[in-house]
């Protein structure tokens, strides 16, 4: 073409980035990757091999070798004999190690992104503008708190090995997101990157050594989703990080119930994006571009449903539509392209077909001229007139397929934002900040992103609810899945029982301890009883036995409570402290009660009934305390850290100690505004039930506490598989754990669990403070710029 | 210049009555207009050939501008006839596109130089701008605004750019503005009205946005960011706000209206941001010079540098390019 031709028609250039170096790589690697196992590279000619693609034309790029069982048990030994070393060597060594990383990959930047766009067919633009440079940053940032973990995390230790299972849609992103925060707390990994997007990950492996991250601190293995699960469920695993889909999800929960292993899901969503008529709505579009068609729409917390206000629904739609025609899809590599290649032909089809079968039951498609979905390409699409019932506006479809709704008024756009098994994002698009900061903490998501969408930085906590998953990764909040309190080493005096005589019975009135619900005292629905016993094998009180239907009454009325989490924080600690107050002016009957009933000497319950009281006073004290944080983000505007309520936490008693740990465990959860279904210790439920006098006279609203007594294994059962219970705390025997983990599959509840008595609840620091607060909190991280 | 008239002619925005609820509504949003700006860079590439052309058409949209208190005959008389031909001979040979008779959009100057500059663009199709209405403060006696005008039409400007009472944005008075713009544009006649809206003194964007509104429902054939004399001048998240509010005005009224950034766009590769917004935003038809200028002085000679290095392969001296 002349010049005077392309004067004439102006258009954009064809701006191929170069693939010549990524090409040479992979040669030099004979175009085969096996496993990166204690700093070295392993191949094995028998190994079964996968190829890897590139979506955008099909050709193949490198073939690579499933890891066996021996290779991951290889694997994880190199993990395990490298950790504790690790840690040891001090944040310092670690801080440097993670810094050389951070410099290598940015030495690197330019290969590192045109691997990742030949492999997942995402726009050179995003590989180079966002993946690449969000975890270079990632390294550096926990290379931070590698040198600062002695002084801010002192009371904490690694948890050991983690197992780290990652997705294809940001290969070399979620590698660090996942291995920095793990490396630099002093744990070990193995991580399995997606077998369609292993390249960055083989890339990545090479820099460790230059980095001088120890052998064995870092393992990479190949292979599909049968080696994931194998890795997960090895027995030498402390924890599994995973992000990808739920139904994987699921299957990871299912293969480590029972095994006692800290889990983080990061799993999918349908994340609102929430239009209103005093939206900036030129702005809107464009982030809407950010947010559906960012990575092809494969992206966990796209933007995928669009809740618009009514008044402004055919204006916004216009405006979406005009702007569809202006994204150019097209090769990867171009630099001038929005919208490159699904990652392959198997997600290609599943896009299509989900669409496809979705608009069988209504709905208009809207897709730019000449958009004609082929090879792995799919076009940009807008999808109206379908409602929340329809299939498209309740399945992730995870391609660049928008679905729109819309609202009437402000509260009905929270509650069909929230009208979804998922909670990973939302965004909301207002000029009015009173609006904007009213809706934000009533999304149920974790991120919340105001006037923007897919903003992401290392500092600030990324992490879900509900079925979207559980655990944060960025922040500080992101370090503590990594981390276990130092604890559970040293125990108070021994618990000695002492024979107490028993005391004279007759002539008092026959006692009958019911359940607590929704603020009265309630039979137990059966009609059943068991016997409580004391310490001498007396009968302390005949107990009801609990069932589903308390069960149900009881989860019920907590939902109906949760008002609470919208009172002050000064509130709930003045009606606390009350508690305080009215159990302590009991203090000679608790004593004695509690002598009789444990069979403990007067000193040991004096200090386990004063241990309670202040118990009561730090939750009070926290209740107005526990703050949250302001990230330091680099964009003009604030990130929020909110710790939130988590809703209605059931609570599974341990024996020990029954009043104390019964307060340990309600106290805190009530102070950050949850709703607690108490289960008592099987084996002294009275304690429990004798409280309900006390905390009927201490202003608890109705519903704030709920307690049912009965068999133990059984109502956690029920429990985990009530999905209105948003939290479990459990401390029970093996086989109850392993089957409530086993239930919390289907709805991916948040579990907290222990076996058996594993603190001394005397002990402040094993058994009071932080650890459960946030155990009774999740962090939402609210985004939001600012400017005039 | 076959390619510039390619399309229909344009027919011009009569304006509309003042409607309040036209704009009053209107919010923007800072952080998302900056976080737009980005993209124009990141996701489009103009390269090589592609840039040559870009840049050619970059010349054939520039006011060429001197408005100095030192601007002589002979300093206007230069001006004017680097804007009549703005390459070489060289470079226009090396790039075979003498055809073209290549020439900048228009020259843009104060009064006192108009009928000077008339005379030296006689017989070539660049037009003569003049700043006016008590350019560049606009806080001279109303009736000599408009007489000023007047003055330069007879002088024989094809277009005027006016100034507008900042005040006006500031104070929230909006139908003042209105009945400004609208006066200004009856005394234009059938000369172009370029609004300048001077927008580094209007406090945020939305005061620009509504400005911009208030400017086209008045009548301006073409709004334009600043003077070159305020503190800031054309930026791209100004030029966005106002260029999708010509977008709006478009859809409710069917009149195409004009955008001239102005001030602040010295280089090629800026110029070329503004160019790929134009395009993203509004459509190719908003690159021809009816609609689409840049208020520059020294855009031209980074631009023939760029040129020259494109023709030759090699970065050429400033020296070796005349001096507008």
């Amino acid at each position: 073409m002349t010049l005077i031709k392309s004067f004439q028609k102006l258009d954009y250039s064809q701006a191929l980035e170069s693939d010549n170096e990524a090409h040479t790589w992979l040669k030099k690697h004979g175009n085969r990757f096996g496993q990166y196992i204690d700093g070295v590279f392993t191949s094995q000619d028998s190994a079964d091999l996968i190829a890897t693609h590139n979506p955008a034309n099909g050709e193949l790029l490198a073939h690579i070798e499933t890891a066996d069982d021996s290779q991951i048990n290889v694997a994880v030994d190199a993990a395990v004999k490298s950790q504790a070393k690790w840690f040891k060597a001090g944040g310092h060594e670690r801080a440097k190690a993670l810094y050389a990383l951070a410099r290598l990959l940015q030495k690197h930047a330019r290969l590192a992104s045109v691997l990742e766009t030949l492999d997942n067919g995402k726009p050179i633009r995003e590989s180079r503008d966002a993946d690449i440079p969000l975890a270079i940053r990632h390294f550096y940032y926990h290379a931070g708190w590698a040198q600062l973990q002695h002084e801010e995390l002192a009371n904490y230790e690694p948890i050991g090995v983690a197992a780290q299972i990652i997705p294809w849609n940001f290969p070399l992103l979620m590698l660090a997101w996942k291995v920095a925060p793990a490396i630099a707390m002093g744990n070990s990994i193995v991580l399995k990157p997606a077998e369609q997007t292993p390249l960055t990950a083989m890339f990545f492996a090479h820099l460790c050594d230059q980095a001088g991250v120890p052998k064995g601190v870092v393992n990479i293995i190949n292979g599909g989703g049968e080696t994931g699960a194998a890795l997960a469920a090895h027995p030498s695993v402390n924890k599994v990080a995973f992000t990808g889909s739920t139904s994987v999800g699921r299957s990871i929960r299912q293969a480590t119930a029972g095994q006692g292993k800290k889990l983080t899901l990061e799993l999918g969503g349908k994340s609102a994006f929430i239009v209103f008529e005093d939206a900036d709505l030129d702005s809107t579009v464009e982030g809407l571009v950010d947010s559906i068609w960012f990575n092809q729409g494969e992206v966990c917390c796209a933007g995928s449903r669009l809740l618009v206000q009514a008044s402004i629904e055919d204006k916004l739609h216009e405006k979406i539509q005009r702007r569809m025609q202006k994204l150019r899809f097209g090769l990867p590599l171009d630099k001038s392209i929005d919208i490159g290649s699904l990652v392959s032909q198997s997600q290609f089809q599943q896009v299509e077909s989900l669409v496809k079968t979705g608009l069988q039951q209504g709905g208009n498609l809207y897709q730019p001229d000449n958009a004609i979905p082929e090879k792995n390409y799919y076009p940009p699409s807008l999808i109206t007139d379908v409602d929340s019932s329809h299939p498209l506006a309740q399945e992730e479809i995870f391609g660049p397929v928008l679905i729109s709704m819309s609202f009437r008024t402000q509260s009905e756009a929270i509650e069909l934002a929230n009208n979804t098994r998922y909670g990973l994002t939302a965004s909301v698009w207002s000029e009015n900040i009173n609006r904007a900061m009213d809706v934000a903490p009533k999304l149920k998501a974790g991120v919340i992103w105001i006037n923007c969408h897919n903003k992401f930085d290392a500092s600030c906590g990324f992490g879900g609810v509900k079925e979207s998953g559980f655990g944060r990764e960025g922040g500080k909040e992101g370090l503590y899945e990594y981390l276990k309190p130092k604890k559970l080493k040293e125990s108070s005096t021994k618990q000695t029982t002492v024979k107490i005589k028993q005391k004279e019975l007759s002539g008092t009135v026959d006692r009958t301890l019911k359940f607590y619900i929704n603020g009265k005292q309630t039979r137990p629905d059966g009609g059943y009883s068991i016997a409580s016993y004391n310490a001498d094998t007396s009968i302390a009180a005949w107990i009801g036995a609990g069932n589903r239907k308390d069960i149900r009454n009881a989860v019920s009325a907590a939902q109906k409570a949760k008002n609470w989490s919208a009172q002050t924080g000064h509130t709930r600690a003045q009606i606390i402290y009350y508690l305080a107050e009215n159990l302590s002016a009991r203090q000679e009957e608790w004593v004695q009660r509690l002598m009789q009933t444990c069979g403990t000497s007067k000193k040991q319950t004096t200090a386990e009934f004063d241990a309670s009281i202040s118990r009561l006073f730090t939750y009070a004290a926290w209740a107005d305390k526990y703050d949250g944080a302001v990230h330091n983000a680099p964009y003009r505007g604030v990130t929020l850290a909110l710790p939130e309520a988590i809703g209605v936490i059931a609570q599974i008693a341990p024996d020990s100690q029954p009043l104390l740990s019964t307060i340990s465990l309600i106290a805190p959860a009530i102070a950050m505004g949850n709703c607690v279904v108490f289960i008592p210790s099987q084996r002294f439920p009275s304690i429990a039930l004798e409280l309900i006098q006390v905390i009927e006279t201490s202003d608890i609203p109705s519903g704030v506490i709920n307690i049912i007594a009965g068999d133990k294994s059984e109502l956690a059962q029920q429990l985990a598989g009530h999905g209105e219970v948003d939290s479990l705390w459990c401390w029970a025997d093996h086989d109850t754990i392993a089957s409530v983990e086993l239930t919390s599959v289907e709805n991916l509840k948040r579990l907290w669990c222990h076996e058996n008595d594993d603190r001394d609840w005397l002990l402040q620091k094993q058994s009071e403070g932080l650890e459960f607060l946030r155990q009774a909190t999740e962090v939402k991280n609210i985004w939001t710029p600012y400017g005039d | 210049m076959t390619s510039i008239n390619k399309h229909v002619t344009l027919i011009r925005n009569p304006g509309t009555a003042f409607q309040l609820d036209k704009f009053t509504n209107i919010n923007i949003n800072r952080s998302a207009v900056e976080h737009r700006c980005t993209g124009y860079a990141s996701r489009r590439s103009i390269k090589k050939q592609q840039q040559a052309a870009w840049l050619m058409k970059v010349i054939s949209l520039i006011d060429l501008t001197t408005l100095s208190g030192d601007d002589t005959h002979a300093r206007v008389r230069r001006l004017c006839r680097k804007a009549i031909n703005p390459l070489n001979d060289n470079l226009k040979n090396g790039l075979s596109i003498g055809s073209l008779n290549l020439s900048t959009a228009a020259v843009c100057v104060y009064h006192d130089m108009l009928e000077f500059a008339k005379q030296t663009l006689e017989g070539s199709d660049v037009k003569l701008a003049a700043v006016s209405t008590g350019f560049p403060a606009g806080l001279s006696p109303f009736p000599l605004r408009l007489q000023e005008i007047q003055y330069s039409i007879d002088a024989g400007a094809d277009e005027i750019d006016i100034v507008i009472s900042r005040r006006h944005v500031l104070e929230g008075k909006w139908e003042a503005l209105y009945d400004e713009v609208k006066a200004f544009r009856e005394a234009c006649g059938s000369a172009h009205l370029k609004t300048i809206l001077a927008t580094g003194e209007l406090g945020n964007l939305s005061n620009i946005a509504k400005a911009s509104q208030v400017c086209m429902m008045a009548g301006a054939d073409f709004i334009k960011t600043s003077t070159g004399k305020e503190p800031t001048n054309a930026t791209l998240p100004v030029s966005l706000v106002m260029v999708r509010m010509i977008r709006d005005y478009y859809e409710q009224t069917g009149y195409r209206i004009g955008f001239k950034p102005a001030g602040g766009v010295s280089d090629s590769k800026t110029a070329l941001l503004y160019m790929v917004m134009m395009q993203e935003e509004l459509g190719l038809r908003w690159l021809e010079p009816d609609l689409f200028r840049f208020g520059a002085s020294s855009l031209l000679g980074d631009i023939e540098r760029q040129l020259d290095h494109y023709s030759s392969g090699y970065y050429s001296a400033s020296y070796r390019h005349p001096l507008a």
